[in-house]
């Protein structure tokens, strides 16, 4: 009995210790953490929507809580005013969730640019729905007031040949994170108006 | 003493290299030596893990009780693991994911547990940190000259420079699974007349 103590206590020692000493690590790499993630899974397609912004709209970022999630709003600053924001909404795709990165204008509402962040469609075919500029810059200017549907469901967006689905699945990712938008804008401009960039260049 | 200590380390460099005299963790070792810079990424993380569960396990062998030395082990061995996977995460992060799932399979790779269990559990403290240093750094340089020829005629580049000129058509051969296993036997040939 007491030897089968002395093994349980050893053990229950070692994962403590253990435990007690990775939760510590843990916590003081994950803003770092949190920050490279965002930056080499998002920030490509970031920083081409946010085109001749003056600051780093990963740092520049805040989060709003909507019911249990967090969503994750980056700001663009441009002519010295936090003139644009971005937000990721996911829509079904070929495969799986097309993640899609939106950037909005806030004073005109108009779509500034779009970009995939993450997706699992056939390389070759559906990917191209991240790879084909012409096929996102379709999405540019455009006002949010409308509903973006592919051509073949009677909407304003040629999709891509042969990846109907994927990019319709891109078109709902859009028509979520407006939605979102709409939903989070009060709360965005409270945000905005009293923002504090972190990283501006002149 | 001094004089042991450092023969536990320099026996890590060549009498007891892994993975060509050890031959143990060949897993990672065909895996991630596609590349130079992967290869020294995955040597560092194996050298810290290494050096720090040995001395941890140096420091508590008397009294770790027998029948779970290994649950234990392999504990101090997870720990080390996480805390490099965090921080390479958070520092290194493409090299983080080149390496992909191998980091955390350091902790199943028997170099390590056959180092606690074969040297450290038996050892004190200062040999049984050198003979970590020792098996961790010549475990990195074996990676790296793996890494080195497989990169140089695969890829023509090294550490992602080109090495031949444009002409040069890269032997994709060396950078599949195949050429691991190839290059490595040979190198183990190679090592093998050596020793003769």
């Amino acid at each position: 009995m007491r030897d089968i103590l002395k093994l349980f206590l050893a053990v229950t020692i070692f994962s403590a210790v253990s435990g007690g000493l990775l939760s510590l690590v843990r916590s003081s790499t994950r803003a770092r953490i949190e920050y490279q993630q965002l930056k080499f899974v998002k920030g490509p397609t970031l920083k081409e929507i946010m085109k001749g912004c003056q600051n780093d709209p990963i740092t520049d970022r805040f989060k709003i809580k909507v019911g249990k999630k967090e969503e994750t709003i980056f700001v663009g600053i441009f002519n010295g005013q936090p003139r644009a924001i971005a937000l990721e909404a996911f829509g079904k795709g070929f495969h799986g969730p097309i993640g899609v990165l939106v950037g909005i204008d806030v004073k005109t509402n108009k779509i500034i640019g779009i970009g995939v962040t993450t997706h699992s469609e056939t390389p070759g075919v559906g990917a191209r729905v991240k790879t084909d500029p012409t096929f996102r810059a379709q999405f540019k200017g455009l006002p949010i007031t409308q509903t973006f549907k592919v051509k073949a469901d009677g909407g304003q967006i040629d999709a891509i040949t042969g990846a109907t689905i994927s990019s319709r699945g891109v078109c709902n990712a859009v028509n979520n994170a407006i939605a979102l938008y709409k939903k989070l804008r009060p709360e965005i401009l409270k945000r905005l108006k009293n923002f504090k960039s972190k990283t501006l260049r002149s | 003493m001094l004089k042991r200590v450092f023969r536990e380390f320099i026996k890590g460099l060549w009498e007891e290299i892994p993975p060509f005299r050890l031959v143990l963790g060949l897993c990672p070792t065909l895996a991630v030596t596609k590349r130079v810079e992967d290869a020294i990424g995955m040597g560092l993380a194996v050298i810290f893990v290494l050096t720090c569960s040995n001395v941890i396990v140096s420091s508590v062998r008397n009294f770790i009780p027998k029948q779970v030395r290994i649950a234990c082990f392999i504990v101090v061995i997870a720990t080390f693991v996480t805390i490099v996977e965090l921080v390479m995460q958070a520092f290194t992060y493409h090299i983080y994911q080149a390496l992909g799932i191998f980091i955390p399979l350091i902790v199943v790779n028997c170099i390590l547990l056959g180092r606690a269990e074969a040297f450290a559990s038996k050892n004190g403290i200062i040999y049984s940190f050198a003979d970590g240093l020792g098996i961790g750094i010549g475990y990195t340089l074996s990676l790296t000259a793996l890494a080195a020829i497989r990169e140089i005629f695969g890829y023509g580049t090294f550490f992602n420079i080109p090495v031949f000129g444009p002409s040069f058509k890269p032997f994709s051969f060396m950078v599949k699974a195949p050429g691991a296993f190839v290059c490595l036997g040979l190198m183990l040939c190679i090592m093998n007349m050596f020793k003769k």
